[in-house]
C-alpha cells in the first residue's frame, strides 16, 4: 500500500470550497511532522498505515517519526528531507483542505514558489529551540511577494524549551518586527510542539492530559485554519478574458479560453487589446451542457462574435469601459530563480496570462536579498538566482496587463530561459488609458545594430511577402495599410510598396505602355524580394492584372527562400467603379485614360491566390483578419512552436 | 452518437478466466456503457473549479504541442478525460486516442472500448508490445513476456511503458495528456501539470521546473516529452461525483456484482485481469460509491498487483516512464 494515499475527503452540504494551504518554513524546523500529525489527528491516514510505519521504525531501532508518514518517497526517507513539493488532502469538521508541502532549502526554491504561489493561505513554522532563520524571513518575504495574507506563524518545538512562554514570546517579537517591515500581517502565532500533538488540533494529544502550555489561551493551528476563506472568483470586477485560442473544427469560430475576472454576457460589446478591435458576443457555446447567456469569472468558455475581426491568442477581451494597460515599458517587483544569472538587456520570453512575447529588463532600480531585506542600488548586469528586484521591462511590441493591486491574473509574468520558467514578476505603477479617447498608448524604441547573421531570430519572424492584387477601387491600399498597421503595432518589421512610393521614384522613369508596366512589376518583385531578405514582411498594393508578371513575382520571391501569397482582393468591377475615389473609371470610360484595367485593357483573376477577401461583402476587419491567420503560422521562425501577431 | 441500438452489445464472457475469480461475468445482451443518471449533488459546486482548471490544461497542451496524444485505458478516469476534452473543444476532440493493449485486457472492456469508440466519433490507434507477448525481436533472448512466467512490475514495464515507448517512437508524438491524480499515490501527488520527460522517459522529480500561475513547461528538446495531467487536482470522489453530474457513460465494471461466494464485488480501479482485484462492496450505484468513499480507509490502488509487488515499486515504474 502506498505510503501517504490520502482518505477521501467527503463534504458537508454547502461546505464545499477546499482551502489550499501552503506548509513553510525552515529546513527541519518540522512541516513534514506538523503535516503528519495533522493527518493523524485527523484520522486521514489509510487503515493500517500507522502500525505500519511504527513497525518499521521499531524494527530499525529509530524512534517513531510523523514525518515518515508523509515522507514517502525512498530520498525523501534516506536523506530526511522534503525534496519537492506534495500536495495532500485532508479535512477537518469545517471544511476540506489541500496540504501543499513546499520544501525548505535554499536551493529548493522554485519548489517553494511553485507550492505557494497556488496557496490560499499559509502556514509559516519556526522552530522554538533555533528561532527566526534565514529561511523563516525569505518565506516570509515571499508570502508578501505572492500576495498571500492568511498566515498563521507556528513555533514549533516547544516541547525541547520546556514550554517556555518567554522563549516563544522572543520568538514572536523578532519575527513580528520583521513581518511588520514588509507588511505582512500574521492573524495568529501559535506555540506548538508537532511531535507532541500540542495545540495542533487540540491543546493537548489525549483529552484530559495535562497541558503543558496554559500561558497560552489562543486557538490551535487548525481552529485558526477553520477560520480562513478561500478566495472568491473576481465576479465584481472589470472583465478580462485572455484568448487562449481561435478553433475552427466545424461552422463555428469559436473564441477560446477563461475568464479571469468579471463577466461576460451575449450581447456584449468587447474590445479586444492590443489593437482595439471591437465586436459583439454572438454566443456562449456549450457541449452537453444547459444553453448560457452569461460567464463569470472562473470558467473556461467559448464563444462566437457576431463581426469577425481578427482575434487570435494573446489578445485580451474586456469592455471598453474598464479596459486594461496597453504598454512596451512597465515597472514590476522581480525574483529570480534560473539556473543561470537574467542578465540586462538580454532578450527573455515573457508569459503573462497567455500573452508571449520577447522581452528585455533594461533597469534596474534595486537588488533586494530577499532573507536580510538589505537593499543594494548601483549598476548591474545581472540579477541573480534567488534575488528580489525592482525593474524596468521592455517587451518587443504590446504588452496587455493590469497593475496586480488591481487584478492579480493579468498583473504577473512570468520570465522563460532554457524552456524553463525561471523567474516571475508583479507589475506595479502602470497608468490606465482612456481607450475611448487613445487609441494606442504604445510607445517604440529604437534598437541596436542588428546582427546580420540572424535576422528572423532578431525579428522573432522570417521575411515574407504579401502580393495584393485586384482591380483600381478594389480595396488594395486600404488593406495594405491596415495589414501594415497591424503588423507594425505587435512588433513586426513591415512595409507597403505601392504605387506611391514606387512610381515617383524608383520607377519614375516608367509610363504605362505594356512593356513598361511589365517592367514596373519586375522591379517592384525584386525589390520586395531584397526587403524580405533584410527580414521583412513586404506588402505590395499594384493592380498587377497578368498571371504571368504575378507568376515570376513568385518565383523571384522563392528563390529567397521566402513565404509567398497571393492576395486576391476580389471586389466585382460594378462595385470598384461604383466607388471610383480618384475618378479614373469615369475618365477611362471617357476615353482619356487608354488601356484601363476592367475597362479597356484584361485583368486576369488568380487561379489559386492563398487568400481571397471579398471587400464588397466583408468588412475591412474581417479581411485584415482572413490574411493575418493565414499569415500568422507562415512567418513563424524557425525551430520555435510558439508565434503570435 | 450514430450507435444503434442493437449495436455492439455485450456477448457471454461467463467461462472467460478472467471471471475465474470473485467478480462475476457481465450480463450478455447489455449495452457495454453504463449510463448513470444525472443528479446535481448539493456538495459538487467544487466541480466547477475543477472543470475550468481541467479544460484551461487541455487547450493549452492542445495550443502548445500539435503532436500530441491521450492515452485512454477506458477506465473512469480516462472517460473524464474524453468528457473534458469535448467540453474543450466544442464537441470535438483534436486529438487521437491511444490503447496500450497488454492482451490481459478484461474482455467486457474491450466491447466497451470499440463502443466508445463509436458513441463518441474517437480518433483510436491501439497498440500492443507484439515482440514482447510473442518473444520474438529484442525479446528473442528472455521469450515471451506475461504474468504467465514474469512478476507484476517487469510485465507493466515492458507491456505498458515498452509499448508506449514504440508508439510514441512512431508517431514522434511531443506530448502525452493524462488522466493520473495527486492523490492516487505520494509520488504523483509530487507532479507537475506539464511534466517533461526525457528522450529515455524518465521523470526527473528531483529538479522539476518551476510551474505557478498558470505557466507551464510548454516545449522540449526533439526526442522528449511532455506529460499533460489534466486531472491532477481531482480526487477519486471529485471523479465520481462529475461522472453523475455529467451521465457520463462508464464501464460497468465499477459496480457491484455478485461473486460465487455470496458477497458482492465492486472494482475501484482498472487494469489487467490477472493482477486486478475487485474490493468487497454492495455500491451498485453511483451514489452508494461516493457513500462508500467517504468511510472507506483503504487505498484505491490496493487491488493492483503492481503498486505492491516490491518496497517503493511504483516509485521505480514511474521514474522508468510508466503513468
Amino acid at each position: 500500500m502506498s505510503l501517504a494515499s490520502s482518505v477521501p475527503v467527503s463534504l458537508a452540504p454547502g461546505q464545499t470550497s477546499r482551502l489550499r494551504v501552503v506548509f513553510v518554513g525552515h529546513v527541519d524546523h518540522g512541516k513534514s511532522t506538523l503535516i503528519g500529525r495533522i493527518f493523524y489527528d485527523t484520522n486521514s491516514f489509510p487503515d493500517g498505515k500507522v502500525d505500519q510505519i511504527r513497525n518499521a521504525c521499531l524494527e530499525e531501532g529509530m524512534d517513531f517519526e510523523y514525518a515518515f508518514l508523509l515522507d514517502a518517497l525512498l530520498e525523501e526517507q534516506e536523506q530526511n528531507i522534503t525534496i519537492d513539493t506534495t500536495q495532500i488532502q485532508f479535512k477537518t469538521e469545517r471544511r476540506p483542505y489541500v496540504i501543499i508541502d513546499a520544501p525548505g532549502h535554499k536551493e529548493f526554491l522554485k519548489n517553494m514558489i511553485t507550492g505557494a504561489a497556488s496557496a490560499d493561505a499559509a502556514v509559516l513554522l519556526i522552530a522554538a529551540n533555533e528561532g527566526v532563520q534565514e529561511q523563516s524571513r525569505r518565506h516570509g518575504y515571499l508570502l508578501s511577494l505572492l500576495g498571500i495574507k492568511q498566515v498563521v506563524v507556528a513555533v514549533n518545538k516547544m516541547d525541547l524549551v520546556d514550554y517556555s512562554q518567554e522563549t516563544f514570546a522572543a520568538v514572536q517579537a523578532e519575527y513580528l518586527d520583521f513581518l511588520s517591515r514588509i507588511g505582512v500581517e500574521a492573524r495568529a502565532f501559535v506555540p506548538i510542539s508537532a511531535r507532541n500533538g500540542v495545540n495542533v488540533a487540540s491543546r493537548t494529544a489525549e483529552a484530559g492530559a495535562p497541558n503543558p502550555m496554559p500561558w497560552y489561551v489562543g486557538p490551535t493551528v487548525l481552529e485558526m485554519l477553520d477560520t480562513f476563506e478561500p478566495p472568491a472568483p473576481l465576479v465584481a470586477m472589470p472583465l478580462r478574458m485572455p484568448i487562449q485560442d481561435v478553433y475552427r473544427f466545424d461552422h463555428r469560430r469559436l473564441l477560446a479560453g477563461r475568464i479571469e475576472s468579471g463577466t461576460l454576457r451575449v450581447g456584449d460589446e468587447l474590445v479586444f487589446s492590443p489593437n482595439n478591435k471591437v465586436s459583439v458576443v454572438a454566443s456562449i457555446e456549450h457541449w452537453s451542457g444547459e444553453e448560457k447567456t452569461v460567464a463569470l469569472a472562473g470558467e473556461s468558455v467559448a464563444f462566437t462574435l457576431k463581426e469577425q475581426i481578427f482575434v487570435q491568442r494573446g489578445h485580451v477581451a474586456s469592455h471598453s469601459s474598464h479596459a486594461p494597460i496597453e504598454s512596451n515599458r512597465f515597472k514590476a517587483r522581480l525574483f529570480w530563480m534560473g539556473k543561470r544569472p537574467l542578465l540586462i538587456g538580454q532578450s527573455y520570453k515573457l508569459k503573462l496570462a497567455t500573452q508571449e512575447l520577447d522581452a528585455e529588463v533594461v533597469s534596474v532600480e534595486n537588488v533586494m536579498d530577499a532573507s536580510t531585506l538589505e537593499v543594494v542600488t548601483g549598476e548591474r548586469t545581472s540579477i541573480n538566482r534567488n534575488d528580489v528586484a525592482e525593474v524596468t521591462l521592455q517587451t518587443r511590441g504590446a504588452l496587455v496587463m493590469d497593475n496586480h493591486d488591481r487584478n492579480p491574473f493579468m498583473g504577473r509574468f512570468v520570465l522563460v530561459d532554457d524552456r524553463q520558467v525561471a523567474g516571475g514578476g508583479i507589475i506595479h505603477s502602470g497608468v490606465y488609458a482612456d481607450r475611448t479617447k487613445v487609441k494606442s498608448a504604445n510607445i517604440y524604441w529604437s534598437e541596436g545594430n542588428v546582427s546580420g547573421r540572424n535576422r528572423s531570430l532578431r525579428n522573432g519572424h522570417e521575411g515574407a511577402v504579401l502580393w495584393l492584387t485586384g482591380l483600381s477601387g478594389s480595396g488594395k491600399s486600404a488593406l495594405a495599410r491596415e495589414l501594415e498597421r497591424e503588423l507594425f503595432n505587435s512588433g513586426r518589421q513591415v512595409y507597403v510598396l505601392d504605387g506611391d512610393n514606387i512610381r515617383h521614384g524608383l520607377n519614375s522613369n516608367l509610363g504605362f505602355s505594356k512593356e513598361d508596366r511589365l517592367e514596373n512589376i519586375r522591379r517592384v518583385s525584386e525589390v520586395a524580394r531584397l526587403m524580405a531578405d533584410a527580414g521583412l514582411i513586404v506588402i505590395t498594393a499594384f493592380i498587377s492584372p497578368y498571371i504571368q508578371d504575378r507568376r515570376r513575382a513568385r518565383e523571384i520571391v522563392l528563390e529567397g527562400g521566402h513565404e509567398f501569397a497571393e492576395v486576391f482582393v476580389d471586389t466585382p468591377l460594378e462595385v470598384c467603379e461604383a466607388r471610383d475615389v480618384k475618378g479614373l473609371y469615369k475618365r477611362a470610360r471617357a476615353g482619356e485614360i487608354p488601356d484601363f484595367t476592367g475597362i479597356s485593357a484584361p485583368y486576369e483573376a488568380p487561379e489559386n491566390p492563398e487568400v481571397t477577401v471579398k471587400t464588397a461583402q466583408s468588412s475591412l476587419a474581417e479581411c485584415t483578419a482572413s490574411v493575418l491567420e493565414y499569415l500568422a503560422p507562415r512567418i513563424r521562425r524557425s525551430g520555435e512552436d510558439e508565434f503570435s501577431i | 452518437m450514430t450507435l444503434s441500438a442493437s449495436e455492439l452489445l455485450l456477448p457471454d464472457f461467463s467461462s472467460h478466466p478472467a471471471h475465474a475469480g470473485k467478480y462475476a461475468a457481465p450480463t450478455p445482451g447489455d449495452c457495454p456503457a453504463f449510463f448513470p443518471k444525472k443528479v446535481h449533488r448539493d456538495d459538487a459546486a467544487h466541480l466547477d473549479a475543477l472543470e475550468a482548471q481541467s479544460i484551461y490544461l487541455l487547450r493549452e497542451a492542445f495550443h502548445h504541442f500539435k503532436a500530441l496524444c491521450m492515452p485512454w485505458s477506458m477506465g473512469k478516469d480516462s472517460n473524464v478525460l474524453i468528457w473534458l476534452s469535448r467540453k474543450a473543444f466544442g464537441g470535438h476532440i483534436p486529438y487521437p486516442l491511444l490503447h496500450i493493449d497488454t492482451t490481459y485486457e478484461f474482455p467486457e472492456m474491450l466491447v466497451y472500448r470499440d463502443w466508445a469508440v463509436k458513441y463518441h466519433e474517437l480518433n483510436l490507434i491501439v497498440k500492443i508490445n507484439e515482440d514482447a507477448r510473442a518473444g520474438t525481436g529484442e525479446y528473442a533472448q528472455r521469450g515471451p513476456i506475461g504474468y504467465e512466467t514474469a512478476d507484476p512490475v517487469t510485465v507493466t514495464h515492458e507491456l505498458k511503458t515498452a509499448a508506449l515507448q514504440q508508439v510514441m517512437a512512431e508517431h514522434q508524438w511531443s506530448a502525452l495528456i493524462t488522466g493520473i491524480r495527486r492523490d492516487e499515490d505520494p509520488t504523483r501527488a509530487k507532479e507537475r501539470y506539464f511534466s517533461p520527460r526525457n528522450k529515455d522517459f524518465e521523470w526527473d522529480y528531483k529538479d522539476q521546473p518551476p510551474e505557478f500561475w498558470n505557466q507551464f513547461t510548454t516545449s522540449c528538446a526533439a526526442g522528449e516529452h511532455v506529460r499533460v495531467q489534466a486531472l491532477l487536482d481531482w480526487s477519486e470522489r471529485d471523479i465520481w461525483q462529475y461522472i453523475q453530474r455529467e451521465g457520463i457513460p462508464i464501464p460497468h465494471m465499477y459496480f457491484s456484482r455478485k461473486g460465487p461466494d455470496g458477497k458482492q464485488y465492486r472494482f475501484r480501479s482498472l487494469g489487467c485481469w490477472p493482477i486486478s482485484g475487485p474490493v468487497e462492496s454492495e455500491a451498485d450505484t453511483i451514489d452508494k460509491i461516493i457513500d462508500e468513499l467517504a468511510t472507506t480507509k483503504t487505498s484505491e490502488r490496493a487491488g493492483r498487483a503492481q503498486d505492491h509487488h516490491e518496497r517503493n515499486a511504483m516509485q521505480k515504474l514511474r521514474a522508468k516512464g510508466f503513468m
